[in-house]
């Protein structure tokens, strides 16, 4: 059966969830060959190798964290000499599209970004996106070379599929440009304690009618009963009362969680970009005409500092 | 030596309108008005602010675009304050993928001659966001990209990069590629006198051929990808929507259980 390449999205070996969605999806297409740059290998292997990795192919080098994006470039394109794969598969965070595109362009193949499904075809795989801040469903396919693809997180199950997970050593030699742009410092993002915002099952998120950094406890309350993460609008974050990592949106985050609760957020295009794929899409707004209520499955026309503790207390009493 | 800033700004189709595809599926630039991507204002800006801080610099907007991409695009641009514009327009451009766009501004850039390139994070049609990492694989400089923050001083910039992970500071050399994040801070707007001057302001236009690129390398004809299909999204079935009359919260508990989420 054909290999089919997969980057590992990982922080020094714990291997972030959309990887593992990544690997169900290679298994539709062939047998998963995971590439795993930087420290942990050894703690990753075990985990790819459970979600059906035939193969880690590993190297270290301080390059991967010393300089942007090209290191990596130049260690898949390595990976990819050494097995001829299918396809190549990365997450869509920012820095796996720089990485898969500038790959697909050295071996000169077509790029498909941001697919929210995969599966085999007569003429190589077929990705599906949501375009047009999902207003239209496009299925798409590379035609030529071979097909590197990223995919947006949420978009698979993770299945134990288990398998060799043998780890390789990949011989990297990097190229004149691989150290051009220099990380002098890098300060790793503060835990919350709470889920990823772009992995979680369920968002909730604040925006202009939260009126002010004070009351966002109001929305965190709330994520925290339901196991939540947090997201905003860009008018909150605007504002300065919630961090822009938390935004969600065209030029924020894209999730696609089970369960999307927006609280104050009237809907606007660009940050239905952003969670209109989500399963389900509950919203508070004291504005009966606000365009958000065009997306719900459920929508209450109210004062969300009214309607929001009073759900928290609910969920937090039915759960107790 | 005046630095050279080229700035690659994008029309699109209105994010508010209602956006297609044509029959070709390739977007349908005619439904809905157009416009200078909104995010390419704020490479715009902070190309601006980096001349101004800088005792000598030109900036050149560069655009791969139909017809309406000069007066409707780049003229934005210039009336914000960059000083001449350079529009790729050529029929055999339709339908191009983001392999045949960058490389048509990688060879417009490199005619125009550049120190810093700037674009905008991904541009509100297409919204991949990777042609910047392209331009720079193909031009084989620097890419320092997605910077909420950039400076550029002794030959070299530095910038804030904001991941998903970390925040990183990053610097190199010129000359480099450069993206910009809507975090960058707000675009201005063009004065009166700025939109008087723009009318006078420089436009080369250049077809494929006065950049040495065969038609058939771009277009829908040389897309490395295929689109077969692309469908509206059926409309979410109408949800149910109550008024809080005081028990709202709990009414969305009650749904939330039904829908086994707690
Ligand atoms: C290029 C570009 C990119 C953008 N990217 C993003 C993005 O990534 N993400 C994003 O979100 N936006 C983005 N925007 C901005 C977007 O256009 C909107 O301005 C923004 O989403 C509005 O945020 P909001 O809904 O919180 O605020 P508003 O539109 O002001 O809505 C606030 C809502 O809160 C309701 N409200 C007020 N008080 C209460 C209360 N007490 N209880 C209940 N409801 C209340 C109001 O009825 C209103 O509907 C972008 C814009 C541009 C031009």
């Amino acid at each position: 059966m054909a290999e089919v390449l997969v980057l590992v999205d990982h922080v020094d070996g714990a291997v972030r969830k959309p990887t593992l969605e990544l690997l169900t999806l290679a298994r539709r297409i062939g047998d998963p060959v995971a590439v795993h740059l930087g420290a942990g290998a050894d703690t990753a292997a075990p985990v790819l190798a459970e979600h059906g990795a035939v193969k880690v192919l590993a190297a270290d080098a301080p390059e991967f964290a010393d300089y942007l994006v090209v290191p990596k470039v130049d260690a898949l394109k390595a990976a990819y000499d050494a097995v001829s794969p299918a396809a190549v598969l990365v997450a869509s965070s920012a820095e796996g599209k720089e990485i898969a595109a500038r790959l697909a362009l050295r071996i000169g193949s077509g790029i498909i970004t941001d697919a929210v499904d995969l599966e085999a075809g007569d003429n190589g795989p077929v990705a599906t996106q949501s375009v047009f801040a999902a207003a239209f469903t496009t299925k798409s396919r590379v035609s030529q070379g071979t097909p590197v693809i990223t995919v947006k997180p949420n978009s698979a199950p993770v299945e134990s599929a288990p398998a060799a997970g043998t780890v390789e050593q990949l011989t990297v030699s990097f190229g004149g440009t691989a150290t051009g742009t220099k990380v002098v410092s890098r300060t790793p993002r503060e835990s919350t304690g709470r889920p990823d915002l772009t992995e979680a099952a369920i968002v909730v998120s604040g925006g202009r009618g939260v009126n002010g950094a004070d009351n966002f406890h109001v929305i965190e309350a709330l994520a925290d009963s339901l196991g939540a993460a947090v997201g905003a609008s860009r008018a909150a974050v605007d504002a300065g009362w919630y961090p822009h990592s938390n935004q969600v949106g065209q030029t924020g985050k894209q999730v696609s969680p089970q369960l999307y609760i927006a609280n104050g957020i009237s809907g606007a295009i660009q940050h239905r970009a952003g969670m209109q794929t989500s399963k389900t899409i509950v919203a508070v707004n004291k504005d009966a005409e606000a365009p958000i209520f065009d997306l719900v499955d459920y929508g209450v026309v109210g004062d969300l500092f009214q309607v929001v503790p009073q759900l928290t207390e609910e969920v937090t009493a039915r759960k107790g | 030596m005046s630095l050279r800033i080229v700035v690659c700004v994008k029309y699109v189709p209105d994010a508010t309108g209602d956006r297609h595809f044509a029959e070709d599926l390739t977007t349908d630039r005619d439904a809905v008005d157009g416009l200078l991507s909104e995010l390419d204002e704020y490479a715009v800006e902070q190309a601006l602010q980096i001349s101004e801080a800088s005792d000598d610099a030109e900036i050149t907007v560069v655009t791969v675009g139909p017809e309406e991409a000069n007066k409707d695009g780049l003229r934005k641009a210039l009336s914000m304050g960059a000083d001449k514009g350079v529009h790729v327009v050529d029929d055999a451009l339709h339908g191009s993928d983001v392999m045949g766009t960058s490389l048509v501004l990688a060879k417009a850039v490199e005619h125009v001659g550049y120190d810093l390139v700037v674009c905008g994070m991904a541009s509100t049609d297409g919204t991949m966001g990777v042609l910047p990492a392209l331009l720079a694989e193909r031009l084989g400089v620097p890419q320092v990209t997605l910077l909420s923050e950039v400076a550029v001083a002794d030959g070299q910039v530095t910038g804030r990069r904001d991941g998903d992970t970390a925040t990183e500071r990053l610097a190199a050399s010129l000359p480099a590629v450069v993206s910009v994040t809507d975090q960058s801070g707000e675009a201005r707007y063009p004065s009166f006198k700025g939109i008087m001057a723009a009318k006078k302001k420089p436009v080369e236009e250049l077809q494929l051929s006065d950049l040495g690129i065969e038609a058939d390398l771009v277009g829908l004809g040389g897309a490395w990808t295929a689109v077969d299909s692309a469908d509206a999204r059926p409309a979410r079935t109408a949800g149910t929507i109550v008024k809080d009359e005081g028990e709202g919260g709990k009414q969305l508990a009650a749904f939330l259980a039904e829908r086994k989420f707690i």
